[in-house]
């Protein structure tokens, strides 16, 4: 019997099997494991901010979970026309319902998203079978805003603050009587410069590691133009070695006009102030160098002072000298207060200038500070006696936004 | 009109970054990034006359052989020395010499300043926690339990200590740095309403 | 006047002899210290070791060298695990004079993983160095959107479009976490905008003076680790199994807080006997 026919037929049979199974499998793969589309897409500008971007929100697609046709991610499309050509902007993992797609604005940064120019969006659901997508959404556009309303209790804040400044300086300038509490780092300013003079000693005055931009460095330059003035008066003399090269060139002015207003303006040396270093402990290891050379007779430590308040402090302290300090710097009080002998806390530093002074407007200031306190404390103990009743909307009142 | 034009340039400029704030528009934004720009530029000028001060003092004192002159021969041939080895032509920031300066003398040289900071806390610890007043002794007493709480010899008593020291971390010690930040950021707030109002004028040079 | 008064009224130059022999001893003796891991720092392990070889983390090394002897065991023994680990560094040095630093110690870990390891590092591949720009908060900010738009190109020049492991790696989106090291308040940069607008996962080191105003941080679910010092970086070197310049350096701190200790107390007595005479009298 020829068997050829027969092997020939089955193996024409067995190759036509296969084919049939593959084909089944492509036939399963095509058409079994697309995903539902995402719904209800909606994009909106992001609020409150400079533009430039648009939050996508969406529904999940049933498919995403589920197993079936399972969900992989979703892919987040833009384009300037409804028809597009749609560009992709992000993919997104499973279980996501929304992102922000927001760019830079620069102009010529391949990153940038314009405002006021409308797009269109869709999302698509994919997995490894391919992708579904969702209904177009648009026109959107990004817009800037003009006020951030998540800032409302700062404005108010600073609002009534100022109100209470001008306030109590309006009441000073008619004359009233403001009472505040002595000082004692400051009333010992003028005890440590006739401490100096009677010691022939030079006074040393650090102006600290801030920049002219830093509210404690504008209080000691008012401080340093008093010290001036004085020294200048009594003749002693004056070292301020500064770390900030705008720092310096306006401790030099303060000094030369303190100076001038004690009326010796030929007996101001301009290598009194100087630049040293803009490096934190070099600049310190050529203060230091300075206080066991010199020996002043006083140092004056008053700004924005950082790790090395006590090498300072101490180093001054191994040299004899009477020290005052006042920094804004709250984990550097504590050194402060452990190794010099009168320090001003935080904000008594920024009171100086009043004090020295005793000028109305500026104890008007301080009056209004006081008051703003009282309204702090007033506000915390609302706000615990709030927590505790679980009245989040008053907590809420004081929320500030991004 | 030498003090009001500074005055005026300051008031609105103030006026301008307070109200920036609170605008997120990024026309604000932009003004703002210029500003912040230019302070950078001015401050690299600022640079150069703070180089030209320590230059002209340390000079002065070379040439007048005031007392510990040689100190600002060691300050002009350390700055001069760095600015020569880092120069873009004989290798940058990456040349063998200014990495070798910057590796074994300046690194070293900042590491050991910051370390001094252990002795003088022992120092200073050993001067002020003296038992003076009852303020005093809750001060000396606060301070030996926060000291301990990183002894691991202590044994059972030390999860006590160290429940005491988180204790006195986060209630004392917190709700009294949260007042000093209150008052200070409320001085902040004025101070910086005195200068835009041109009440301080400390930073004109003068009153 | 006793052996009391004596001691009250000790010169400081005694007291830094006696502390610096304190040093120099327990330098040279070789034992370790019982060290008590913390959950925040133990946080931070878990988090490196629960990640994928191939993963990205992002190393952000803004300390300067005199925060060195505190941060670097933090940053040697963090970045030695997730290298050997196999893990991807992203890493950034915001301090101004942090690169150079940074730089020697990235070489310096990248030496050591093949030492203990047995694993070629390769820079370019498994870890990127981007290096500094001033402004932290705007070089933060910007990252978040992609890394490109503050560093071009790395620390070395060479555009990070042509570096391979930088390839379709665009902003935080595409690192697993953030390690943050640091000495400077450019922590609240990391914590506002990194975490706070971009929901990058975000452990701190910091250094012990900082670190416990930050645990307000820990608890509100900002950061999920935080290392204090030399004793967080001591516990690190611990749970890596690592004994390192922490943990004998924490041999030193036990021994120098118990002379200064001793040194108070002592100090008291003298002083309350002192004050008791002057009463008597």
């Amino acid at each position: 019997m020829n068997m050829k026919p027969i092997v020939w037929v089955v193996a024409m049979l067995l190759l036509a099997a296969g084919a049939w199974a593959q084909e089944e499998a492509v036939t399963d793969t095509t058409t079994m494991t697309l995903p539902a589309p995402p719904t209800n897409l909606r994009v909106f500008d992001i609020p409150h901010d400079h533009g430039h971007g648009v939050i996508v929100e969406w529904t999940l697609s049933p498919d995403d979970g589920t197993g079936k046709n399972d969900v992989v991610g979703y892919r987040v499309y833009r384009a300037d026309s409804p028809g597009g050509p749609f560009e992709l902007r992000q993919t997104i993992p499973m279980g996501v319902d929304s992102t922000s797609d927001w760019g830079v604005k620069e102009s010529d940064s391949p990153d940038y998203y314009p405002n006021n120019k409308d797009f269109y969006y869709k999302v698509a659901a994919y997995n490894d079978g391919g992708e579904t997508d969702s209904d177009v959404f648009g026109p959107v556009q990004a817009k800037g805003q003009l006020f951030n309303p998540g800032k409302w209790p700062v404005l108010v804040a600073v609002v009534l603050f100022t109100i209470f400044m001008l306030y109590f300086i309006f009441r000073a300038k008619r004359g009233a009587e403001l009472y505040i509490r002595p000082l004692a780092g400051i009333e010992a300013v003028d005890e440590a410069i006739g401490r100096a003079t009677e010691m022939g000693k030079p006074i040393l005055y650090i102006l600290g590691l801030g920049t002219a931009a830093d509210i404690a460095t504008i209080a000691s330059f008012t401080i340093l133009g008093r010290v001036a003035k004085k020294v200048a008066e009594y003749q002693t003399s004056l070292i301020v070695p500064c770390y900030d090269p705008i720092v310096m060139t306006i401790a030099q002015e303060t000094v030369k006009t303190g100076y001038y207003n004690a009326g010796r303006p030929d007996a101001y040396n301009e290598d009194s102030v100087y630049f040293l270093t803009n490096q934190q402990f070099a600049y310190v290891g050529g203060v230091n160098g300075i206080m066991l050379r010199e020996h002043p007779a006083t140092n004056l430590y008053l700004g924005k002072f950082y790790a090395e308040s006590l090498i300072l402090a101490e180093t001054g302290a191994v040299a004899g000298s009477i020290q005052i300090s006042g920094t804004d710097e709250v984990t550097q009080i504590p050194f402060f207060v452990v190794a010099c002998d009168y320090t001003l806390i935080g904000e008594e530093l920024y009171a100086a200038s009043a004090y020295l002074g005793r000028e109305p407007v500026l104890l008007g200031t301080l009056k209004a500070q006081d008051y703003g306190k009282a309204i702090v404390i007033l506000c915390i103990i609302l706000g615990t006696v709030a927590a505790i009743l679980n009245w989040s909307w008053f907590v809420d009142l004081f929320h500030v936004g991004q | 009109m030498k003090k009001e034009i500074p005055l005026l340039i300051v008031f609105v400029s103030g006026l301008f970054m307070a109200v920036q704030f609170f605008v997120p528009h990024s026309t604000s934004e932009k003004i703002y990034e210029f500003v912040m720009e230019w302070t950078i530029i001015i401050g690299i000028f600022a640079l150069a006359l703070g180089i030209w001060s320590l230059i002209r003092v340390s000079v002065n004192r070379i040439r007048r052989r005031t007392p510990n002159w040689q100190y600002s021969i060691v300050i002009l041939a350390g700055m001069f020395g760095m600015v020569i080895f880092g120069l873009s032509f004989l290798g940058g920031v990456r040349s063998y010499m200014f990495r070798h300066f910057f590796d074994y003398v300046m690194i070293p040289l900042h590491a050991t300043m910051f370390s001094l900071l252990a002795f003088f806390i022992a120092s200073a610890a050993f001067r002020a926690f003296r038992a003076r007043t009852a303020l005093a002794t809750v001060l000396l007493l606060s301070a030996l339990i926060l000291m301990l709480r990183f002894n691991p010899y202590l044994g059972p008593l030390g999860d006590q200590d160290a429940a005491l020291a988180a204790w006195i971390l986060n209630v004392p010690n917190l709700a009294a740095k949260r007042a000093i930040i209150i008052g200070i950021g409320l001085g902040i707030v004025a101070t910086a309403l005195k200068v835009i109002l041109g009440i301080e004028r400390g930073y004109m040079g003068s009153d | 006047m006793n052996i009391f008064e004596r001691i009250s009224r000790l010169d400081r130059r005694w007291i830094y002899l006696i502390l610096a022999a304190v040093v120099v001893i327990t330098v040279m003796l070789k034992y370790e210290t019982p060290i008590r891991i913390s959950p925040e720092v133990r946080s931070v392990y878990d988090f490196v070791e629960a990640q994928p070889p191939g993963s990205y983390i992002h190393m952000a090394i803004d300390y300067d060298p005199g925060s060195l002897a505190e941060m670097h065991p933090m940053t040697y023994a963090i970045m030695e695990q997730a290298l050997c680990r196999k893990l991807k560094i992203i890493m950034t040095a915001l301090s101004p004079n942090g690169p150079g630093m940074a730089e020697q110690a990235m070489l310096d870990i990248m030496d050591s993983v093949k030492m203990h390891c047995g694993r070629e590092v390769v820079y370019g591949k498994d870890i990127v160095f981007l290096g500094y720009k001033p402004y932290p908060g705007i070089v933060i900010l910007s990252m978040g959107q992609n890394y490109r738009l503050s560093f071009p190109s790395d620390y070395y020049n060479t555009p990070l479009d042509s570096i391979d492991m930088m390839k379709g790696i665009a902003n935080y989106g595409d690192v697993n976490g953030i390690i943050l090291i640091t000495g400077t308040s450019g922590v609240d940069y990391w914590i506002s905008y990194a975490n706070g607008r971009y929901n990058a996962p975000l452990a701190v080191g910091l250094t012990g003076v900082m670190a416990a105003d930050y645990y307000p941080y820990l608890r509100s679910g900002q950061i999920f680790g935080l290392m204090g010092g030399m004793l967080g970086a001591a516990e690190y070197e611990k749970l890596v199994k690592r004994p390192g310049r922490a943990m004998e350096a924490m041999r030193v701190q036990v021994w120098t807080h118990i002379v200064i200790i001793l040194f108070i107390i002592i100090g008291n007595i003298g002083y309350l006997i002192s004050r008791r005479k002057g009463e008597v009298k």
